[in-house]
């Protein structure tokens, strides 16, 4: 069994960022090297203070969107980032922003929030993945 | 679980997946080596994940028990 799992954050729709970081917190629990690299949408939500107003959801299930948002504050959910925060502290987890993605928008690092340890290249994030899991969220 | 002597306890009621397993490495983090605690979970992933994780950790779980309509106790050894 693999000892490392990469998530390709893409997406920065609430419902795949809360997927993102509950998926993380099980891998870090269950002793695995965890790396999101956060890239286009997945890395606007990363942006300052961003969370606090994305109430944005999957275009595929929008239907439900306010549905999923209002359960979520009714039954008092922490954020997406709070479990991933949380995932940070009990495990080997790692947040890394796509270089492309911040260069095009003119993002710098001390935009994001400071889960975020550095900028990357896609080779880098290839060749630290090789060998694990990968999933493209 | 009588007899058993625990040394911390959480009610991580109304907390979802993967809170309540959250919890419990935090206590078993803050405990000291031969100290039982122990986490309330109403999560019915908990069951799965809360054991899953404590074979992993090389811990003991000294016990589950149901304790109130859908909530567990789970009880963990740090024996090492």
């Amino acid at each position: 069994m693999s000892d490392k799992l990469s998530i390709v954050l893409f997406s920065g729709t609430v419902d795949k960022l809360m997927a993102a970081s509950v998926i993380a917190s099980g891998a870090a629990a269950m002793q695995k090297e965890v790396t999101i690299f956060a890239t286009f949408y997945g890395l606007f939500a990363l942006r300052k203070g961003d969370w606090k107003q994305n109430r944005r959801v999957s275009k595929d299930f929008e239907d439900y969107g306010a549905q999923f948002l209002r359960v979520l504050e009714e039954k008092k959910a922490p954020s997406w980032l709070e479990t991933l925060r949380n995932a940070m502290d009990i495990g080997d987890v790692k947040v890394k922003a796509c270089g492309l993605t911040m260069d095009l928008l003119s993002i710098k690092l001390e935009d994001l929030e400071p889960i975020v340890s550095e900028i990357v290249g896609v080779a880098h994030f290839v060749e630290e993945a090789s060998g694990g899991q990968i999933l493209f969220l | 679980m009588e007899g058993v002597k625990i040394a911390k306890e959480s009610d991580a009621r109304g907390s979802f997946c993967p809170g309540p397993l959250m919890e419990m490495i935090r206590l078993v983090r803050s405990a000291n080596v031969g100290e039982v605690v122990a986490v309330i979970s109403g999560d019915e992933g908990s069951k799965k994940d809360i054991p899953a994780w404590i074979n992993k950790a090389r811990y003991e779980l000294v016990g589950t028990e149901e304790v109130g309509p859908g909530a567990s106790r789970f009880l963990c050894r740090k024996n090492h």
